[in-house]
């Protein structure tokens, strides 16, 4: 394998996914995360089409908690509120694609839906970031629009709560969502059981390089100014009023596509996406993976459903006990979650392995959070 | 006519508003003292409500079955905050995703041990006349306006008092005038707790309890004290005031839940015009006040 030189051609495609911002720029990184992602595409052929169904739910998740590692780990907006999009959008889909179960009405749903989430997130971030509210009230505010959904979700059980075919359903939820399909007219794909697995985890590779690209960009560096020291960062000129809403909105616009994809793969959609300890879901992988690793979020939010999903199977009802205190655990231990602190291990490693002197990568700055 | 309909504006209200404040008032102690937000203040009256109705079921009267929830939750405050809470202190975010997961840990550990129901209480003292409700809604109130009251003497009026509002108002100087700051922390975190449990415990006759009993309480607390601003005892009054006022309104007319979906807007626009709750404002015109004279 040639990866091996930072001189050679791949090293130019690298380029713009590298950067202080993120960790793992080595070419062993790349490589391993090649692998990783050939595995998780192995999946379905390995363990059969079973795996794909319960692996693209993982996917989903997946997507929201990257959602929330973005706008928390590197813009320092911590919202407890990311599953309030994600489900808008899942709702927004149904109503759509219920109503017009076309191929070109389903790519409009699709389109819809992320538009929906998008906008509501740009919405309540105008209204926090432009009304001046801060800090903890920002992270109450959106955890209490998530609760709020979640009541009036649960109170749409009568007839008269429904948009032309689509019945809200109240607890019981909307069913009969139908599969996600892309096309005009008569041409076009729908998308099945397999392809919907491949569809999650290309939408959630895809996302990933997104984010890497956006967050070693100027605007990226911006972001994280914002983070650290946002007096400061404003003092610079920077409209950091306007970073932090561009950055809740496209965290509000990943969170929705994760929705859409969780909601299609279901088919399926209720108002337990919006309670508490669905909520919860998502500040537990970003703390547990590291909020500042937006690969480390995914990983622990596939591991951490893998085992809830296995503690599930066996009939087992510790599963939140557990989740519950690995976040515990984790905060008290490790503040910075597990990614950076392997991360600094590894950097440790090669700077005893290799005495030339090279210039050592910042660590990833971790203590924001106390601010 | 009229005067019925305004007894009932007066008693919705009155409900209302006493749910609002002993909803609150835990959250709001150990918010304005520590600057923490709890995020397991639902499962701290929780454990209030488990611990009246169970010692109510083992046949302790019910105003001691009340007092076994208090001090039973200011006890498990009080190791909570030994164990866990004051590793975090100054790590705001932090402490809030850690009790998070004690929350989740809570609710999930109640299923597990007592299952999805627990005995209930019936509601003590029989109905009003006139107006819809139990008379057991006015005694709520009347206990509400007694721990407002019953807070302001500690805090203003006790040693106490002096020392925990001389830390949160400057944690060195404090400690390098002899308070024992951690104590105070600690002490406080207990009366916080305490008074979580007394809403759950005042509330275990009229809500049905289940391990989702504390989530009940939330959104109100967490409006209320996101509305009310730092200061613990005006903000709370003033944000239960407001918020009770409009949910009772509306109530009245278009009923419970379309009073409750008022009382958020009425609590969206509040953060929207007054970014740091009512006592921020309260604050920022007693400065400008000053700079006029």
């Amino acid at each position: 394998m040639s990866v091996d030189s930072s001189d050679g051609p791949l090293a130019a495609v690298r380029r713009p996914f590298e950067g202080p911002n993120t960790m793992g720029n080595s070419p062993a990184f790349w490589l391993g995360l090649a692998v990783a992602v050939a595995v998780l595409a192995a999946m379905p052929v390995l363990f059969g089409l079973y795996a794909a169904e319960v692996g693209a739910v993982f996917l989903a998740y997946a997507l929201l908690g990257m959602s929330l590692a973005f706008i928390w780990g590197y813009c320092g907006i911590l919202s407890f509120g990311q599953v309030a999009f994600f489900g808008v959008a899942g709702y927004a889909f149904g109503i759509v694609a219920i109503n017009v179960a076309t191929l070109t009405g389903l790519t409009v749903a699709l389109i819809a839906s992320i538009a929906v989430s998008t906008v509501f997130a740009a919405a309540l971030g105008y209204f926090m970031f432009y009304g001046g509210v801060r800090d903890v009230y920002v992270t109450i505010l959106t955890l209490v629009v998530a609760l709020v959904l979640y009541t009036f979700m649960g109170q749409t059980a009568g007839g008269e709560w429904a948009v032309g075919d689509a019945r809200l359903g109240g607890f019981n939820g909307m069913s009969g969502v139908p599969d996600l399909a892309v096309g005009v007219g008569s041409t076009g794909v729908e998308i099945g059981l397999l392809g919907h697995y491949y569809v999650t985890l290309g939408a959630l590779v895809a996302t990933y390089l997104g984010l890497r690209a956006l967050v070693n960009s100027q605007f990226g560096y911006a972001m994280v100014a914002t983070r650290e020291d946002e007096d400061r960062t404003a003092m610079f000129g920077y409209d950091t009023t306007f970073i932090k809403l561009v950055v809740f909105t496209i965290g509000g616009a990943i969170a929705g596509l994760g929705g859409v994809l969780f909601t299609t793969q279901n088919n399926y959609v209720d108002p337990s996406v919006f309670g508490i300890t669905a909520a919860a879901l998502p500040v537990v992988w970003a703390s547990v993976g590291g909020r500042t690793s937006l690969l480390g979020t995914v990983g622990a939010a596939l591991a951490i459903q893998f085992v809830d999903y296995r503690l599930a199977l066996s009939g087992s009802e510790w599963a939140l006990v557990l989740i519950g205190s690995l976040l515990v655990i984790v905060v008290l231990l490790m503040p910075e979650g597990v990614a950076p602190r392997l991360h600094e291990y590894v950097l440790e490693y090669r700077e005893d392995a290799d005495p030339s002197p090279v210039p050592r990568e910042p660590p990833a700055a971790t203590e924001e959070v106390s601010d | 006519m009229a005067g019925a309909g305004l007894l009932n504006f007066g008693f919705e209200f009155v409900e209302i508003f006493a749910f609002i404040v002993l909803a609150t008032v835990g959250l709001a102690v150990i918010f304005g003292m520590m600057g923490i937000i709890n995020l397991a203040h639902g499962e701290f009256i929780l454990v209030g409500a488990y611990a009246t109705t169970f010692a109510f079921a083992a046949g302790a009267p019910l105003p001691l079955a009340m007092l076994t929830g208090v001090v039973l939750t200011a006890v498990y405050g009080l190791v909570l905050e030994r164990l866990i809470i004051r590793h975090l202190y100054g790590r705001l975010l932090d402490s809030m995703v850690v009790t998070w997961g004690i929350s989740l840990v809570m609710i999930q550990l109640t299923r597990i041990v007592f299952g999805n129901t627990a005995p209930g209480i019936g509601i003590p003292f029989g109905q009003l006349p006139i107006v819809d409700g139990p008379v057991y809604y006015l005694v709520l109130a009347v206990v509400a306006v007694g721990v407002l009251g019953g807070l302001y003497a500690l805090f203003m009026w006790t040693d106490f008092g002096i020392r925990a509002r001389a830390t949160m108002q400057d944690e060195a100087t404090a400690r390098s005038m002899g308070v024992d700051t951690d104590r105070m922390y600690m002490s406080t975190f207990a009366v916080g707790s305490g008074l979580a449990g007394l809403a759950g415990a005042l509330y275990a006759p009229v809500m049905t309890i289940t391990p989702e009993y504390g989530t009940g309480f939330l959104i109100e607390a967490f409006v209320a004290v996101v509305v009310g601003g730092a200061s613990v005892l005006v903000g709370t009054v003033l944000a239960s005031g407001l918020l009770g006022t409009v949910n009772a309104a509306v109530t009245n007319v278009a009923g419970t839940f379309m009073g409750q979906v008022a009382m958020l807007i009425a609590a969206i626009v509040a953060i929207r015009l007054m970014p740091d709750g009512i006592t921020g404002l309260l604050a920022d015109w007693r400065e400008n006040r000053g700079e006029g004279q």
